[in-house]
């Protein structure tokens, strides 16, 4: 037991320190090695952490759904500490997410916030979730707090594309999106060095992502084992 | 077919409950009601902007009316241990969450149909041919309003705090629903006809039917848990 703890501590150190290095070098890539937009000049760089965030936002969700999906299946704890913990920093990159759209959103468009399609979806899935975090806290059984949380994060997510579909019908001021568009391949719309900028950026956030994943787990983990403990004393 | 009839025996229940007590219905009716006045006070409405307004305000009204009724939906199963009964006997656990969207859709759709004449007494509109078309719109919605709402009603039912917490995690999950028929409903006011509006109605008829048959599967886990 410990030592297949050690084994996995040290796992999750070398992760960690992956991410750190990939990040120092997506950073310098983004910010000095890559050029600066037509457009928008200096300020676009701020894409490099944008757009990976969102899509890391994005995975953590689809994370909780399937974690959700296999805790209501087969009702083992794993699968309800995993939910847990993407949808926390689900959360943090949801909010990271506004906070850099805001910061690049005011010297682009000129406000801090705009009721644009994107955004409002942003913003909605923040609230979802925020929602799931305080459901959890509400709830002092912990099976049924996993069961409720497990209901929360499937009809959530399939939400999703209902709530996309209707706040897109309703407005639309994004800028298209410019890596996945349907008509042209990444790279004949975006500079290459632009683009190889990004892919670093996004690779070392999902490293930095798996590495909080991983360490968040363990806690929820050892949360399992103090409460155990408490109950039966260490027998 | 075993399945609605124990579903509709469920709903017996409750509208003979309801019928006695007359707890839910009125309070919601009041309400609805009460906020109307508040929006005159609010918002000062006069007779042009009324027709513009008249959408978006009486969905606040309905959001609100609805989710007060849901805070009860399941009143009456949790005193004297009710839903512990009810789990005990053999009965498919989804026919009571039929029973529950329908008693809640059918207080709704009661506090609705009076309300929706009110507003328009109430501020001087003149459209009253319009109002078979809008009361269907709204029929969309509120159904999507109760599917969802009965299966959160009874996952925040052993909840701390459950009042608080069923608007906080429904409403983000109503934007659909809350757009679609807002939208809806101001195209039918602004051309006299459905038009365009055709495409939020399938909007709503999709959420419908996604969220009517995911409670259905889902709902005998919240209630078992």
């Amino acid at each position: 037991m410990r030592e297949t703890d050690q084994k996995q501590g040290r796992g999750r150190t070398i992760l960690g320190a992956l991410a750190l290095l990939s990040i120092l070098v997506g950073l310098a890539w983004g910010l000095i090695l890559a050029p600066p937009d037509a457009y928008q000049g200096e300020v676009q760089r701020i894409m490099y952490l944008h757009i990976p965030t969102i899509l890391i936002a994005y995975l953590s969700f689809f994370i909780v759904f399937v974690a959700s999906c296999l805790y209501l299946w087969k009702r083992e704890r794993r699968d309800d500490i995993l939910a847990y913990s993407a949808a926390e920093i689900g959360i943090l990159f949801t909010g990271l997410t506004i906070i850099e759209g805001s910061i690049w959103g005011k010297p682009t468009w000129g406000v801090w916030w705009t009721w644009d399609a994107r955004l409002t979806l942003t913003a909605i899935l923040f609230l979802i979730f925020t929602g799931y975090m305080i459901l959890r806290s509400l709830i002092e059984d912990e099976n049924r707090g996993a069961i409720c949380g497990a209901v929360l994060g499937i009809i959530g997510f399939l939400d999703i594309p209902l709530i996309h579909m209707s706040v897109y019908w309703w407005r639309t001021l994004h800028q298209p999106p410019s890596i996945l568009r349907p008509d042209k391949l990444p790279w004949e719309n975006v500079h290459p060095s632009m683009l190889l900028a990004l892919s670093i950026n996004f690779l070392a956030f999902l490293l930095l992502y798996f590495y909080l994943l991983a360490l968040r787990f363990r806690v929820g983990e050892m949360q399992d084992e103090v409460k155990k403990l408490k109950l039966y004393g260490g027998q | 077919m075993e399945l609605l009839r124990q579903a509709a025996r469920l709903l017996w229940k409750d509208f003979l409950l309801e019928l006695r007590r007359r707890e839910s219905l009125v309070t919601m009716f009041f309400f609805g009601a009460l906020l109307l006045f508040v929006f005159q006070f609010a918002f000062e409405i006069s007779a042009e902007r009324a027709a513009e307004m008249a959408p978006g305000l009486l969905w606040l009204a309905f959001l609100f009316t609805g989710t007060l009724g849901l805070t009860q939906l399941f009143q009456a199963e949790r005193e004297n241990h009710c839903l512990d009964a009810l789990l005990l006997s053999p009965m498919d656990r989804a026919s009571l969450y039929l029973a529950k969207v329908s008693f809640n859709l059918f207080l709704m759709l009661l506090v609705e149909l009076v309300i929706f004449p009110l507003f328009w007494v109430l501020f001087n509109l003149t459209s009253w041919h319009l109002l078979p078309t809008l009361f269907f719109v709204a029929f969309l919605g509120t159904l999507g309003f109760c599917v969802l709402g009965t299966l959160f009603s009874a996952v925040t039912m052993r909840a701390r705090a459950k009042e608080l917490l069923l608007p906080l995690i429904l409403f983000p999950l109503m934007i659909p629903v809350i757009l679609a028929t807002i939208r809806a409903m101001e195209i039918i006011l602004r051309s006299g006809e459905l038009g365009e509006g055709a495409a939020w109605l399938r909007l709503l008829l999709g959420f419908d039917v996604i969220f009517l048959t995911a409670g259905f599967l889902i709902f005998e886990w919240v209630i078992e848990a």
